[in-house]
């Protein structure tokens, strides 16, 4: 029960974060991508204020801690292989952020606010995730990539 | 369509996403992914559920708290319906292959220096990058 009020708490800081800074208004993100036309520099700021926020904070945590406070370890991705599949899907990541305005961690936090723009996007991403893990399925055992 | 260039308001919310991502990993030793988290909760459930429907809970709950207790959220889509689930289509596809997005490889994998992270962001970026440009400046939808 402390994991999971925790975990919300954690949650809704995350998606404060998110609709403060921008990242959740599509106007804005396509805009920060659009160099030839109406440019929006924000979010450089907000990858920077993320990252390095980030990158001091993960070193404190693994410094000062053997195992995180309600797990046993720290879960950090095992594959470090840089592959076609990593490539690949990160292009087409890229395309329908390019087309929509909207990603995952983007989209998710405006589901309170931002009406059926938003909820068509999501519906249509968890078809997209249920579809390529289908498929991937067929072809061998689902990527335990999470 | 012109946005207000937010330098200040951006920056506070990249702080508070990365905040976010610090005590996820020291809370539940996770990755703060937003790719990751969700995936584990598109059956079939991953066994670890509840705190990933906590967490989602929370990132859709604060910015609603947020709005009621009087912040303000620009927020316009100047993209039509059919494009909107054409992009999260392809967006599923694209973030279930490349194992991550911008919070898990943009934020989480680039600030612990993954070459896989930083290969799948800057490649991600340039995609994006591309394909505004493409729609903007050239097709003009």
């Amino acid at each position: 029960m402390q994991k999971f009020i925790v975990s919300a708490l954690i949650g809704a800081i995350f998606g404060l974060g998110i609709a403060i800074s921008g990242m959740a208004n599509p106007a804005k993100v396509l805009n920060f991508f659009d160099v030839a036309g109406s440019w929006d520099p924000s979010l450089i700021f907000v990858m920077g204020g993320a990252l390095i926020t980030t990158a001091i904070g993960y070193l404190v945590v693994f410094g000062a801690r053997k195992k995180p406070v309600f797990d046993a370890d720290f879960h950090l991705p095992i594959n470090k292989t840089i592959d076609a599949r990593l490539i690949g899907g990160s292009a087409v990541f890229g395309i329908g952020w390019g087309i929509a305005g909207f990603c995952p961690g983007g989209a998710i936090p405006a589901l309170g606010f931002g009406g059926l723009p938003v909820i068509a996007f999501v519906g249509a991403m968890i078809i997209g995730i249920v579809l390529a893990r289908s498929i991937d399925g067929l072809r061998h055992k689902p990527a335990k990539a999470f | 369509m012109e946005t207000e260039f937010t330098p200040w308001m951006s920056l506070a919310g990249g702080v508070l996403i990365g905040i976010s991502a610090v005590l996820l990993m020291m809370f539940n030793g996770r990755i703060a992914g937003m790719t990751g988290i969700m995936t584990g909760i598109i059956p079939p459930f991953s066994t670890d559920w509840p705190w990933r429907i906590a967490f989602l809970a929370g990132a859709v709950i604060g910015p609603v708290v947020f709005l009621a207790a009087g912040g303000a959220i620009p927020y316009a889509v100047p993209v039509s319906l059919p494009l909107l689930a054409l992009g999260g289509l392809i967006v599923g596809v694209g973030v279930y292959y490349g194992a991550g997005c911008t919070s898990g490889h943009g934020v989480c994998g680039m600030a612990r220096l993954s070459p896989r992270s930083i290969a799948a962001t800057i490649t991600f970026m340039i995609f994006t990058g591309l394909t505004v440009y493409v729609v903007r400046h050239i097709a003009e939808i």
